[in-house]
């Protein structure tokens, strides 16, 4: 029955014609994508290869919108990506952007981001893996899949690992559903290299690969600043010497996660801050509830070796 | 004879693109959806049988159609359903049902 009868057509002008010209600029506002682009600018610090990379894809989208209302129709770019670096360095909050970016280009029709572990994906026992992934990729169509450390999919030493499965009904939908989703695989390098040497299949299926830089002891305080001034908190002109501080010797320490790093330090920071000035019970202005002072950083643990 | 049923009974068969829109909207509504087919269409005492299980907290009608299209080529001869199910409180029943496959003539 598919087919019988042809879709309504919708008020579709037609292409145009060969001698028109069209303004890019009025295309990018219509789209919207310079709000987004300038958000991400703002709000994330460093990470310039990733915002190179972003700012040519919503080039290329544009330009394919345009080229598409001449009538030029090119096949619809596989925007499948691989995210790697160290922890803390962002991946998660450029997957959120991403889907939200490509759906005002209009890449995408809902952008929404079903985020998704091995656990998802893997089933337990035989016959259970493979509608458990499609119905996790059937959620995700429409929008952004994300698959945080992909390379748990992956066992190499369990050959009978249901992994292997899943793998093999992504890439299917990976290149059969081009069109309906974007899947977005993150993890920390080394292990992501590993899992794409034995899958070459999946690594070549990915257009783009972006590597997430760890940040600068500069770039480090700035995402401090910015965590604070989302919660309208300040540092005292000590006190930011003293994170300063406090920054340089965490990095040099074990288990350093880069923004997360920063996030906790703060979280931290705001409880010795509060029970200061419980202690203290004295009467309060506003600036004395929103300052931070050294004292708030300097009894951490990262100060006493 | 031609049998027709379910919401859209009097109007001829939808395209794809026409079934999209209507489960673009069905999960606008938050209803979830399911396919069921049967070689038996009688209205009475006939159960369909389901494709699957209901499609909860889908956000585009991409994965339905998909399942669609998969039920159509493993049943081409059989009659095909879609059913859109809201879950709301003090509702709880189909709120949208339709035929997307009819056996070839």
């Amino acid at each position: 029955m598919n087919g019988t009868r042809p879709a309504p057509v919708p008020a579709d002008p037609g292409p145009l014609p060969d001698d028109a010209s069209v303004d890019l600029s009025s295309e990018r506002k219509r789209a919207a994508v310079d709000e987004i682009l300038d958000s991400l600018d703002r709000e994330l610090v460093g990470l310039v290869p990733v915002k190179t990379r972003i700012r040519e894809i919503a080039a290329l989208l544009l330009v394919d919108r345009v080229r598409a209302r001449f009538g030029l129709a090119a096949q619809a770019p596989s925007l499948h990506m691989c995210f790697t670096g160290n922890p803390g360095t962002g991946k998660t909050t450029v997957a959120l952007r991403m889907a939200e970016l490509l759906h005002r280009l209009g890449y995408l029709r809902s952008g929404h981001v079903v985020s998704v572990t091995r656990d998802d994906l893997v089933g337990q026992y035989v016959g259970h893996t493979a509608p458990k992934t499609k119905d996790v990729l059937k959620r995700a169509m429409g929008g952004v899949l994300f698959i945080d450390e992909a390379y748990y999919l992956y066992r190499a030493e369990n050959e009978r690992d249901y992994g292997a499965e899943s793998i093999e009904i992504l890439l299917q939908y990976m290149e059969n559903h081009r069109d309906d989703l974007v899947v977005i695989l993150a993890g920390y390098a080394d292990r992501m290299e590993t899992f794409f040497a034995s899958n070459p299949g999946m690594s070549s299926r990915i257009a783009h690969h972006l590597e997430f830089p760890d940040y600068t002891l500069d770039e480090l305080a700035e995402i401090g600043d910015l965590m604070l001034a989302g919660q309208r908190y300040r540092l005292s002109e000590e006190a930011a010497a003293v994170f300063r501080e406090y920054l340089a010797r965490r990095m040099t320490q074990p288990r350093f996660a880069n923004a997360r790093s920063v996030r906790n330090a703060l979280e931290r920071a705001r409880l010795r801050h509060a029970n200061r000035l419980v202690a203290a019970s004295g009467t309060l202005g506003k600036d004395d509830l929103m300052r931070l002072e050294p004292a708030d950083f300097l009894s951490s643990r990262v100060f006493s070796d | 004879m031609r049998i027709t049923q379910g919401t859209f009974y009097y109007l001829p068969d939808l395209t794809d693109d026409e079934i999209a829109l209507q489960l673009r909207s069905a999960i606008g509504n938050g209803w979830a959806i399911s396919v069921e087919s049967t070689a038996d269409p009688r209205p009475q005492g006939n159960l369909w049988d389901m494709w699957g299980l209901p499609m909860f907290g889908h956000r585009d009608p991409a994965g339905a159609l998909h399942e669609i299209n998969e039920c159509r080529a493993a049943y081409p001869d059989r009659y095909i359903r879609v059913s859109a199910y809201d879950s709301r409180h003090g509702r709880q029943t189909t709120a949208l049902s339709f035929l997307v496959n009819r056996p070839p003539e």
